[in-house]
């Protein structure tokens, strides 16, 4: 019907919601698709005796759950943050510094996790939301980078140089994460609940009201919305979850250190969300997915690969229409059509 | 502490504070007129301190670096704006945000190429070594004094521009207002094009000032970009006297900051707590501060009218 | 008359030296349909903002329906039953147009703090919007991205947006605006059917959708109001004749 209309508009997720029912399906097996492949990677990896793999896509699944994250707020909300990568650190701090007092297991920690990025989310989300366009990306750039000092003047915690953990967190007294293929499954759970739970959010009324502010923030005042109130909450959330992939990250690596919350890393995080296509969710694991594969590659040539990965960004930028939205959208189509 | 130990901080406030207005203005000034966000701005003071180094390798001359470097720095900015900015005026911030980044990600590692990822380091020259006695027992090194004041004298000259030259004119009247710019039939683009070189500039003057008394290496321009946003953001985006009275302000307090919190926190609480929290406080203090301002006063201290 | 829905008292706004509202007193009774009218540049939409808060009036006061709603925000003006259509088309182009009506009616019937239920499949939410897409003539396009509508239907869809949050006031900011005789007729007739329901402010430049629809006009002129009454009398009015509808009604 009106196909060639809707790859101008700028609203992929709104554009689903009245879309004809193929474009729907296509939105259910795509994911699908993406969680079974991921279910049997560690028999592949097995059979191919490729441990690393396994290393490897635990990192993936782990940058998509915050990938996800942004993409609430970036595709969503409209939200431009750039200091995601805060909460990644505050979730894996969590874990670091709780090991450091000898309390590792995950009951506790997991829990403090989402609580600090929870409220280092509301407080300055009160602060930021108050502003927009620019002054937004600035001042969550600004937070995100008071986060990383504040962690770096930990000197009790490792300062500059980050903290090791003598272990991963136990579950309940169990070696739960001590396994890697168990700790897969446990990161890829966390995946599937972490997308089914976006997914939900953004189809109930809270997610209507989102998304219509997204489009027009006064029509939705003068409709009777705080607008300021739901964008509040969906930040909240959107740092929990970052810092729920940030309580995986410091298990992952068994290490935490200010690098987590560089702002460099807030911007990768905003890449990933692009390059996989925003506002699709499941856009968000392919771009951290191909974000991290290409790293890996690239780097596996060069260690200056990022003088030929930066110029690339440009060039999309510039030369794509619509910028890296177009090319998401391009890809993203060429994908669902098959 | 004593009061010399304070006249030294406050000084070494405002060394950074002037610094921050030299990276500041140029980036306040292609936000309000061009409402574009350049990320790349850092690498620009970063590459500013690379040229002044290679140019003193080159020369032997420091004079000679200086005006070398600056010309780089200018033709840089000119061939970035060129090349990619000039391209996303007029687009989504999230595109101004990804291409400046991927700027800074070939430039950060271009760096690295050609000069190797080891600091680097810029003497003082000859004749502005050591220290002066400010007062007696006091020694200030006069390279730092030599930075305020170049500082103090590009604001001056700022200023002058910008309140009493056409060009200045213009610019402000962009900041407040760009279609009104353009119905005046003054070649926008050119005007971009100016501003946006003479930002360059002088950020990368910022970066060859700063060479001789920091180690010059990639990446260096990350952690300014930062604290020059928090600058613009509490000065007023667009602003010329909000950059420069927040440039001061946040020299002055992280600097005072980084230096007493600990002492401070001792009258209130046990020193070893002190010794833990008092950095952590001291690194948030500038951000606590802006937190405050835009509280009170969401669009910064000096708004440009008009946004 | 009976107590009035709006009511404004000496309603003054100055932007920089120029007075674009000056002394504005006006009272719309429920289920009236009050046109203001007045060259461009009169005040209209500046004042149609401050009733629905988006500007502050210097001085002044604004009573909704006997309440004084001065300094309350647009979103909680809009909870007390005042909805707005504005002068540049203003939907969420990238919803479906069943979706621009439903989130009307979903900000007037109970907390959208919900996070789980698909709201599209929310009876309460959808029957409501498909009934009133259904009184502006657009049921069968239902399903198709508000972006994608003609402008006249943009018109139609902001109207059902302004239905279904069920006002006690509708502000209605050039309806007719950019659409063609015969959408503007359909416009017509839509708000025709609607009178009465509601109390009904239209701004408006089609003098003849004006005459044919309003109880009661006011002139606005820099400002001021020049003249208020029934059509008549307002058209009568040697006043308004010379200082504006002379050479409108030629």
């Amino acid at each position: 019907m009106h196909t060639p209309g809707e790859m101008q508009s700028a609203a992929p997720a709104a554009a689903e919601e009245g879309a004809p029912a193929p474009r729907r399906r296509r939105a259910v097996v795509l994911p699908a698709l993406l969680f079974a492949g991921l279910a049997l990677l560690p028999a592949a990896a097995l059979a191919l005796s490729a441990g690393y793999m396994l290393d490897l896509f635990t990192r993936v699944m782990i940058f998509s759950v915050a990938a996800l994250s942004l993409d609430l707020l970036i595709g969503y909300a409209a939200l431009v943050t750039f200091g995601q990568a805060a909460f990644l650190g505050l979730g894996a701090y969590a874990v670091g510094i709780l090991a450091a007092h000898g309390i590792t297991d995950a009951l506790v920690s997991l829990p403090v996790a989402l609580a600090v990025s929870g409220l280092f989310a509301l407080l300055t989300g009160l602060v930021c939301l108050r502003t927009k366009g620019v002054y937004f990306i600035m001042i969550t750039l600004a937070f995100g980078q008071m986060a990383f000092f504040t962690a770096a003047s930990l000197a009790p915690y490792g300062g500059d140089d980050g903290l090791t953990l003598a272990d991963r967190n136990t579950v309940a007294g169990l070696p739960l994460f001590d396994s890697p293929l168990a700790f897969y499954y446990v990161v890829l759970a966390c995946l599937v609940g972490a997308y089914l739970m976006c997914r939900t959010l953004v189809a109930s009324r809270f997610g209507r009201v989102l998304r219509g502010a997204k489009d027009n923030p006064v029509r939705m005042t003068t409709l009777g919305f705080r607008v300021y109130h739901f964008q509040l909450v969906a930040y909240v959330i959107a740092g929990m979850l970052s810092g729920l992939a940030g309580f995986l990250l410091g298990n992952a690596t068994e290490f935490v250190s200010p690098a987590y919350m560089s702002w460099q890393r807030s911007g990768e995080l905003i890449i990933m969300v692009l390059l996989g296509g925003m506002g699709t969710l499941h856009g968000a694991i392919l771009g951290a997915a191909t974000f991290l594969l290409l790293e890996e590659w690239l780097s596996a040539f060069t260690e200056h690969w990022k003088m030929i990965f930066g110029p690339f960004l440009v060039l999309i930028v510039v030369f794509v229409r619509g910028g890296l939205i177009g090319i998401g959208a391009a890809v993203g189509r060429r994908l669902f059509r098959g | 502490m004593s009061t010399t130990l304070l006249v030294v901080q406050i000084l070494n406030g405002l060394q950074l504070g002037v610094l921050l207005f030299l990276i500041a203005a140029g980036l306040t000034l292609v936000f309000g007129v061009m409402d574009f966000i350049n990320l790349a701005h850092g690498v620009q003071y970063m590459l500013g301190a690379y040229f002044a180094v290679a140019f003193y390798g080159l020369t032997g001359s420091f004079v000679a670096a200086l005006l070398l470097a600056l010309a780089a720095a200018l033709v840089f900015g000119l061939l970035i704006e060129a090349v990619v900015v000039r391209r996303l005026y007029g687009r989504d911030h999230l595109d101004h945000v990804i291409a400046t980044f991927g700027i800074i990600l070939f430039l950060n590692s271009g760096v690295k190429y050609v000069w190797g990822a080891a600091p680097l380091s810029l003497p003082v020259p000859e004749a502005l070594t050591g220290s002066v006695a400010l007062a007696p027992g006091l020694l200030y090194p006069v390279w730092r004094l030599v930075i305020i004041g170049s500082g103090l004298a590009v604001a001056l000259l700022l200023y002058v521009l910008v309140s009493h030259t056409r060009i200045g004119m213009l610019v402000r009247a962009g900041a407040s207002n760009a279609e009104m710019v353009s119905a005046l039939g003054v070649d926008i683009r050119r005007l971009f094009t100016i501003v946006f070189g003479f930002g360059a500039m002088l950020a990368g003057f910022a970066g060859i000032m700063i060479a001789p008394i920091l180690s010059v290496e990639p990446g260096m321009g990350d952690t300014i970009l930062i604290l020059a946003f928090v600058v613009i953001v509490i000065g007023g985006i667009g602003s010329i006297r909000g950059a420069f009275v927040a440039a001061l302000l946040i020299g002055l307090v992280d600097t005072l900051g980084r230096s007493f919190a600990v002492d401070v926190l001792r009258l209130v609480m046990s020193p070893s707590a002190a010794r833990t929290v008092g950095p952590a406080l001291a690194s948030m203090l500038i951000y606590l501060l802006m937190a405050v301002v835009l509280w009170v006063r969401p669009s910064g201290l000096f708004p440009a009218k008009g946004r | 008359m009976a107590e009035p829905i709006l009511r404004l008292d000496g309603l003054t706004k100055q932007f920089g030296g120029l007075t674009v509202s000056d002394q504005v007193d006006l009272a719309i009774a429920p289920g009236e349909l009050h046109a203001v009218i007045g060259p461009n540049g009169a005040g209209k939409t500046t004042l149609i903002n401050q009733i629905s808060g988006l500007i502050e009036p210097d001085h002044g006061r604004i009573l909704l329906d006997g309440r004084d709603v001065t300094r309350l925000p647009p979103h909680r003006r809009a909870r007390l039953g005042l909805a707005r259509s504005f002068q540049i088309t203003s939907v969420l182009p990238g919803f479906s147009a069943l979706e621009n009506v439903a989130v009307a009616v979903q900000a007037r019937s109970g907390s959208s703090f919900r996070f789980f239920g698909d709201a599209a499949s929310e009876p309460a939410l959808q029957g409501p919007a498909r009934a009133a897409l259904a009184e502006v003539g657009l049921a069968d396009r239902a399903e198709v991205p508000a972006g994608h509508l003609s402008h006249g239907e943009k018109r139609a869809l902001e109207l059902a947006m302004a239905l279904a949050s069920e006002p006690k006031l509708l502000l209605l900011d050039e309806p007719m605006a950019g659409t063609g005789r015969e959408e503007t007729d359909r416009l017509v007739a839509v708000l025709q059917r609607l009178k009465g329901r509601f109390a009904m402010l239209l701004v408006e430049h089609d003098m003849t959708a004006v005459f044919a629809l309003a109880d009661r006009i006011s002139v606005l002129i820099y400002g001021r109001i020049l003249a208020s009454g029934p059509p008549a009398e307002v058209r009568a009015d040697p006043q308004v004749v010379a200082a504006y509808l002379g050479e409108e009604m030629e």
